[in-house]
């Protein structure tokens, strides 16, 4: 043509990488030395050889398997997310890359499929390829070309043997069935693997396609019934599945061992049909088959004669029943309405007690279901005086307890022993448990039994008892014509209750623990010098009078590293305390309730300073400086100047019901008028003071009370040095604390 | 033959813009003269340190390491070390030369407002929001703070250190003097909250503002009040205030975009130097010259005694 005159060189076909062209003047290259030869695989790696006559190579990293850190299963994930997949393992799973290249043991190659074979052909297709024709722009069969250049789909030899009569899979002659066969020949039983001696006929189907063709003389087959493509895997191997198996390994990629006799049937492989898939299927000789009846019995089924059918194929020990079952009458459902739909819908379920009463009454109305009953209570869950009343019993006239059928005197005895007993047990006990103190205040809001009144009685009482110290608060208060078991439930219920049920408050004091150190519950660490008055000083900037008014002078200790560091001497060699002189005080002192909202802060009367006796009085005043809290993004007047009280409560009363610009302002009023309403300390001790002679009207609050009295009757020091001592037995519990500024 | 008794200089002013360094970090929280007055380090809201040179206005490295914005630098007296504090609660010291961090140091509950080195550079001092004032050792590798002054009531604000002496300063209203070597501590109540402190040049008086609009000039001693200084605003911003190279003047930033300048005997106002339309944040005086460093939002000026052409002169020179 046209092309290959201009360009000759474009009709051949290249194949292969070319050389590099050579150039003239070119040096020759030295040849590589075979040291220096590297053998790489199709990506590039280099292969390693190892065994100098095997030529081996290593696969991949170093004979791990494919990976640096060698064989992980891929099947294996491990994430919560993720789990792991079954998945069918095929063999191609468990080759090598190698196996599927052109010499491997299964390579992939281009196999022609069904669509371009032209040995059969479909009759839909024809028929679809003949309409298409019709309409095609090129009139005339397109088929006909393709069957002049029809892709070959099996081996000449194959398709010579089907002209000769052979069909897949079962050979030449007519089918027989290998079962039928095998009756023929030999009657031993063979289970499972039967495998043919090798001496008998060896195909059962037939002509053996290398016997046929290569004339017994197999080492010298003729390859003629591989394709091109085909060559390396064996066409025959899979369709003539009736060849027997040898034993030991076979199959094309293995050779013949030395041991063996044969090296015929290399090429031959094992099938499934070797087996038998059935177990026990051994079919009998006489024909008939098991109890079981097949078709043909089936078909007799309401015959009378069935019995002489089966007569000599009962079973030992049985016997053909002499009366025909009843044939079960089977009734048919009930036909369901046309428009039933098998859905149900659940209506929602209220507690009337958990929700409010418009709810439950829109619920009711809508006819949501509302539970107006608890849950219907079981047998067990009713005492024995409430199933009485429910049964409409009179109760029982008989001694409800074996203490009325004691004798007086020994009742007598035995109040006394636990009188005595009561008494040993009470006092110490009540004082130090704090379960006890925190289930004192407990029961006036909560009430677990309410919908029984005579178990919430009880409950009360035995609350009540368990308050006063009561060892056998629980055992009294149970109702004794309860019969054991019952008591038992009850006794279990109102410890539960008593520990669990608690007001929020002392479930919220139950949260916290005590600290460790006994000391630090009494006292608590204060420096020791405090500021002076900030009224004054205030008073003192206003006036501009800075100096001895405005300054404190305080001493201070420096670490001795600090000192060293500054190169200063230590002010105070030998002295332990670091940064100002701390002292403890008391806790729980009045004073520092008064001053509850800032204890540490609140300006006391300095040894240094002298102050005429009145003022030490006086309660402290609060500055709003002293509350820690941030003011820079303030931008408000932040200094107010301060006026006499009278001027300065009308001041802020007109300012109070105006709107809260400044903070500041609003914050002094409040301690101004904290301070104004302030009662003289005189009244503070009155009230603590007489508080131990008064007898609280609430029982609850008693004991805590009368405990608090000798703390509070302390003489109060003001000036800090002596300390307070702390008191005996000093438990002041938390409420009595937070009494005190509401008091105030 | 006598000569004349040379006539007392009329203190110079820094008046006159010599530069304007935009300083590419966010707004500028603190600008501070280096130990001799050569360097300027600029802490910036975009969590970095920036060292300047005066005399150029050129960037010369720039410290990364805070976690927030950086509030307070100071340099130590060889200019080896830095020490900077943040908004992240750390306190970090830098070695200036290579920029590395040489210790974190963690410790306070809230932000850091200021940092101090003492004179010898053997302890850093930091003052927070949380109210206490940690001392570092920089010398030991403890990361405990060898002593803490939790006196203060509130935030500390502003802190300097003296031979022996600790100034701070405190949103409480009140300064505190501690006094190392008598082992004292002087509280002196202001009433307001205070937002700057410093020592006289001479350290016998110190200098507060606060946030009643007023610089008060307190005898150190005795704690007498020897001068008041108002007419700025200084109403919610944490504002410095210094004096000048010769204590000759007061000077306080101000809300209204001006830096003021009183006289600081007779407390009368001397200048009222306009540097722009915001806040004046920070300023930072020359320890020896009459050089001023102020920092609005994102960039610091350089003012000086003389204009731009002759005091490139002098410094040739």
């Amino acid at each position: 043509n046209m092309a290959s005159d201009e360009d000759s060189d474009e009709d051949f076909v290249t194949y292969g990488t070319p050389l590099e062209p050579l150039e003239e003047d070119e040096p020759i290259r030295k040849p590589v030395p075979v040291h220096e030869q590297t053998v790489k695989d199709e990506k590039g790696r280099y292969k390693r050889f190892h065994g100098a006559f095997t030529g081996g190579f290593s696969a991949g990293y170093f004979n791990t398997v494919g990976s640096q850190e060698g064989w992980t299963p891929s099947t294996f994930v491990s994430s919560r997310q993720q789990k792991a997949e079954r998945q069918n393992a095929r063999p191609e799973d468990f080759m090598d890359e190698e196996d599927f290249s052109e010499h491997g043991i299964a390579p992939r190659e281009i196999v022609t499929t069904e669509d371009f074979a032209s040995e059969r052909k479909d009759q839909l297709k024809d028929k679809a390829r003949a309409v298409s024709s019709l309409a095609a722009l090129i009139p005339g069969d397109p088929g006909l070309l393709e069957e002049l250049i029809a892709p070959a789909r099996s081996s000449i030899g194959v398709e010579l043997l089907r002209k000769m009569g052979w069909k897949d899979g079962q050979g030449v002659g007519p089918r027989l069935k290998r079962r039928q066969r095998k009756q023929n020949t030999d009657a031993v039983k063979v289970h499972g693997c039967a495998l043919l001696p090798s001496g008998s006929e060896e195909s059962e189907v037939g002509l053996n396609p290398l016997q046929a063709l290569g004339g017994g003389s197999e080492s010298a087959h003729i390859n003629l019934f591989t394709l091109q493509s085909d060559r390396t895997s064996s066409l025959f191997g899979d369709r003539n599945s009736g060849q027997k198996r040898r034993g030991g390994i076979a199959g094309q990629a293995f050779g013949v061992g030395a041991m063996e006799n044969e090296d015929a049937d290399i090429y031959h492989k094992d099938s499934m049909s070797n087996y038998d898939t059935v177990l026990g299927g051994e079919e009998p000789g006489d024909g008939l088959y098991g109890w079981t009846a097949p078709q043909q019995y089936i078909r007799k089924k309401n015959d009378s004669k069935r019995d002489v059918v089966y007569l000599g194929r009962i079973l030992d020990g049985f016997t053909l029943a002499s009366q025909v079952t009843e044939i079960k009458t089977v009734y048919p459902p009930p036909d369901l309405p046309r428009d039933y739909r098998p859905v149900h819908y659940f209506r929602p379920v209220v507690d009337s007690s958990t929700v409010s009463p418009i709810v439950a009454q829109a619920l009711l109305t809508s006819r949501g279901h509302l539970s107006q009953e608890a849950p219907q209570q079981g047998r067990h869950s009713l005492g024995s005086s409430q199933r009485r009343d429910m049964l409409g019993e009179t109760p029982l006239q008989g001694p409800s307890s074996v203490f009325e059928l004691l004798g007086s005197k020994d009742r007598e005895r035995l109040n006394e022993i636990r009188s005595v007993a009561k008494e040993q047990n009470k006092s110490p006990d009540s004082l130090t448990s704090p379960a006890k103190t925190q289930a004192s205040s407990e029961t006036k809001t909560f009430k677990p039994f309410q919908k029984n009144p005579q178990k919430q009685a009880r409950y009360d009482l035995y609350i009540n008892k368990l308050k006063k110290g009561d060892k056998e608060a629980l055992e009294s208060s149970l109702d004794s014509s309860m019969t054991e078991w019952e008591r038992g439930r009850e006794r279990d219920e109102f410890v539960r209750a008593a520990v669990l049920y608690k007001p929020s408050n002392s479930s919220l004091s139950s949260r916290f623990t005590r600290s460790k150190h006994e000391d630090d519950t009494d006292s608590v660490e204060v420096t020791r010098d405090q500021e002076n008055d900030v009224d004054d000083k205030q008073a003192a900037v206003k006036m501009k009078m800075f100096g001895k008014l405005t300054r404190d002078t305080f001493e201070w200790h420096p670490e001795k590293l600090l000192c060293k560091r500054f190169n200063v001497p230590d002010p105070y060699p030998g002295s332990s305390t670091v940064g100002m002189p701390k002292i403890k005080r008391d806790k729980y002192s009045v004073f520092n309730f008064l001053t509850i909202t800032d204890s540490s802060h609140v300006s006391r009367e300095g040894p240094s300073a002298s102050k005429p006796p009145g003022s030490s009085t006086t309660l402290p005043h609060l500055t709003p400086e002293v509350n820690k809290k941030s003011r820079w993004d303030k931008t408000g007047k932040v200094s107010e100047p301060k006026d006499p009280l009278s001027a300065f409560l009308s001041e802020t009363l007109a300012q109070s019901d105006g709107k809260q610009t400044e903070p500041k302002t609003d914050e002094e009023e409040k301690e101004e008028d904290e301070e104004e309403v302030r009662p003289p300390m005189d009244l503070f001790k009155a009230i603590f003071a007489s508080s131990s002679d008064e007898k609280s009207s609430s029982s609850s609050e008693e004991d805590s009370e009368e405990e608090m009295a000798p703390s509070t009757s302390e003489p109060i020091q003001i000036s800090a040095e002596p300390l307070n001592p702390p008191v005996s037995a000093q438990i002041t519990p938390a409420p009595d604390i937070s009494k005190v500024p509401g008091i105030i | 033959m006598a000569f004349p008794q040379p006539r007392p200089q009329v203190p110079q002013l820094p008046q006159h813009l010599l530069r304007t360094i935009e300083c590419q970090q966010g707004a500028v929280r603190a600008v501070r003269f280096n130990a001799d007055g050569n360097y300027v380090l600029t802490c910036g809201s975009d969590k970095s340190l920036k060292l300047w040179s005066v005399s150029r206005g050129t960037l010369l490295k720039t410290y990364t390491g805070h976690g927030y914005e950086v509030l307070d630098v100071d340099s130590s007296y060889d200019n080896s070390q830095l020490c900077s504090c943040s908004s992240d609660k750390t306190v970090i010291l830098w070695d200036v030369a290579s920029g590395q961090v040489t210790r974190k140091l963690r410790g306070h509950a809230g932000k850091v407002n200021c940092v101090q080195f003492n004179e010898e550079a053997t302890v850093m001092l930091s003052g927070s929001i949380d109210g206490t004032v940690r001392c570092w050792d920089t010398r030991s590798r403890r990361y405990e703070p060898i002593q803490i002054l939790d006196e203060a009531r509130d935030g500390i604000s502003s802190l300097k250190v003296s031979e022996h002496e600790l100034l701070i300063g405190s949103v409480d209203g009140r300064v505190r003097l501690y006094d190392l070597r008598m082992g004292q501590l002087h509280v002196d109540f202001i009433g307001s909250p205070i937002t700057c402190v410093c020592f006289s040049r001479d350290g016998q008086c110190t200098l507060s503002s606060s946030l009643d609009s007023t610089v008060r000039l307190l005898d150190k001693s005795s704690g007498e009040m020897l001068g008041e200084y108002s007419g700025h605003v200084n109403k919610g911003y944490k504002l410095d205030c210094c004096l000048s190279d010769k204590d000759t003047h007061v000077l306080s930033c101000s809300e209204d975009g001006h830096v003021y300048f009183w006289d600081l005997v007779e407390g009368s106002l001397t200048l009222k130097l306009p540097v722009g339309k915001a806040v004046v944040q920070s300023l930072s005086f020359h320890p020896t010259e009459p050089r001023l460093l102020t920092a609005m939002e994102g960039h610091v000026q350089v003012w000086g005694a003389e204009p731009e052409d002759t005091a490139k002169l002098s410094s040739v020179c």
